[in-house]
């Protein structure tokens, strides 16, 4: 398979920071709080490697810095330490050494990022057409018609009626903003999508529904995919292999199956335990 | 000076200053180009940024010829003139277009084909075109820096969804040397072709929020618009199709105003006087 991620040693410090925070927190701590200074340290030594048309699962508590990978990996924020290389078919792009353009080129063109607030990723003051359109046409495709057709084609495979593509989407239920945010994210057909906690808020049915839409955008686009969630039964689901963490440290990984399991971490075994 | 202001009124440091951003501007086509825009004696939003610029480049053999929405007599363009021939002595002024070296104007490009020899300074009220989608000038530096005008671009598509057609009357977002896009100052749609590969030099003054642009002689300036629903000016037809034609002048090819005569009847006459009077001084020999 081929590798389209390479994450080594990602880590991400909430606050001035001093020598002594990666060494006094972590799960050992029971913190991710510095003693010494009091900034957070939400990520410490995150490396994996994600290959073509995998989806990678990230699961843990809340505060458990999931949430803070992807941002770091969608340039939301800038980590404090590590690396992380992109494997497009332009060549390696180191992702943190990259200049801002270069940056906003990735963000807008090759990887696309579904928010668990719909706020964050769709512009509620254009249509739901208009949200789509405007990833088409930072890719310069020019044709009004085009456009249209395939804003029209991504809305109804995200299950979003047609016929609505043009109300404002602070009129739709939360399901159907995140359905608009996936279809907006795949757009530009990125080889690299990034789910935060996409089905968190959302009523079983329509959970359901867009996990479903997942895979069948998966299995068809071959898209790579790193779904950051606390939910056991979307891992479950949808990733193949699972990392889990707990206070900004990985403490588990390995195949999902085998995760859920035979998980051999205390904390797992009590997540595992309680779904059940 | 025998009144004791400076010829054109401003600094000969302020004029230097001017014309190194005109020069910038003409540089990099359709770029803002920060300056210091100097106190007036009257009112920000009547025409100072016009007004600085037009005074930095006037020299005394210069002729200058002061538009306002197409017409020589209006208060605005009487009152400009006024205080530039106040502060100028020695310049000429005109009201004929083939006569003036330097115009300023204000809504209008004027109807007949400009020289290379004129230039060419509009009054800009709102310089940047990406403001109606970004409110922050330091993101919209960024995207003009990286040509990023997917978000105004999604404005002219919403109009089409809305309206079938794209809506701007005026300032309409004009591509300038396939990069930058510039908000042409309120001149009708009409007037946007005028900017292409124009041969005169045309410059662009806003002195309230203190940016020169340029859009240079023979450079590209096209209408943003989609492949399939391209650019179109007003068209001026009747319910029967007919173009229609200035009551004073006949013209059918120029911009037209729209009045309500004391009959209550629509009029129709040309927006540029000029070009008005010398059709009927053609027409009547």
């Amino acid at each position: 398979m081929d590798k389209i991620l390479e994450v080594k040693g990602l880590s991400q410090v909430y606050g001035p920071g001093c020598d002594l925070c990666f060494a006094s927190t972590g799960p050992d701590f029971e913190t991710n709080i510095c003693p010494h200074c009091g900034s957070i340290v939400a990520l410490h030594d995150l490396s994996f490697d994600l290959y073509k048309g995998e989806i990678l699962g990230i699961m843990g508590e809340s505060g458990s810095g999931k949430s803070t990978a992807v941002k770091c990996l969608y340039f939301d924020q800038m980590p404090v330490g590590g690396s992380a290389t992109f494997f497009d078919d332009s060549g390696q792009k180191p992702l943190f050494k990259l200049n801002p353009a270069q940056r906003r080129s990735l963000r807008n063109h090759r990887f696309g990022m579904v928010y668990q607030n719909p706020n964050l990723g769709l512009n509620f003051d254009i249509s739901a057409g208009g949200n789509i359109a405007e990833r088409l046409l930072m890719s310069q495709v020019m044709n009004y018609s085009e456009i249209r057709e395939r804003a029209r084609e991504l809305l109804a495979r995200t299950e979003v009626l047609t016929e609505r593509m043009d109300e404002l989407p602070k009129n739709f239920s939360g399901g159907m903003q995140q359905r608009v945010q996936i279809a907006k994210a795949l757009a530009t057909r990125p080889p690299l999508l990034l789910l935060d906690e996409v089905t968190t808020g959302l009523d079983l049915s329509v959970q359901a529904k867009i996990l479903d839409l997942i895979l069948e955008i998966q299995s068809e686009l071959n898209t790579a995919m790193i779904v950051v969630t606390h939910d056991l039964g979307v891992i479950r689901l949808l990733a193949g292999r699972t990392l889990v963490m707990k206070y900004g440290r990985v403490i588990e990984r390995g195949l999902t199956d085998q995760i859920l399991e035979d998980p051999q971490h205390a904390y797992t075994q009590q997540l595992v335990a309680s779904a059940l | 000076m025998s009144n004791g202001i400076n010829f054109a009124f401003l600094d000969e440091y302020a004029k230097r200053e001017i014309r190194r951003s005109v020069i910038k501007a003409i540089c990099i086509p359709g770029y803002q180009v920060p300056y210091s825009s100097r106190e007036m004696p009257m009112g920000r939003g009547f025409g100072t940024g016009g007004l600085q610029l037009t005074l930095a480049l006037i020299g005394a053999d210069d002729t200058l010829k002061v538009i306002d929405q197409g017409s020589d007599d209006s208060v605005n363009a009487v009152n400009l003139r006024k205080f530039i021939e106040m502060t100028c002595p020695g310049i000429d002024t005109t009201t004929r277009l083939q006569e003036a070296t330097l115009i300023q104007s204000r809504h209008r490009i004027p109807e007949q084909p400009l020289r290379a020899d004129q230039i060419l300074v509009l009054q800009v009220p709102y310089p940047d075109a990406l403001v109606i989608v970004e409110p922050s000038e330091d993101k919209r530096k960024i995207m003009h820096g990286e040509a990023d005008y997917s978000r105004l671009l999604v404005k002219l598509y919403e109009d089409i969804v809305k309206f079938d057609e794209i809506t701007i009357s005026h300032r309409y977002p004009t591509r300038i040397n396939g990069h930058y896009i510039i908000d042409p100052s309120p001149i009708p749609r009409y007037d946007v072709p005028r900017l292409n590969h124009s041969e005169a030099l045309i410059l662009f003054g806003a002195g309230r929020e203190k940016k020169i642009y340029a859009v240079p002689p023979h450079c590209l300036a096209e209408p943003l618009a989609f492949d399939d629903v391209p650019f179109r000016i007003e068209d001026f037809t009747d319910s029967h199709g007919e173009r229609r034609a200035c009551k004073l002048c006949g013209s059918k090819t120029s911009f037209l105003d729209e009045f309500i005569d004391e009959q209550g009847a629509r009029v129709y006459q040309c927006s540029d006087s000029d070009y008005c009077e010398q059709q009927q001084e053609l027409a009547h020999g």
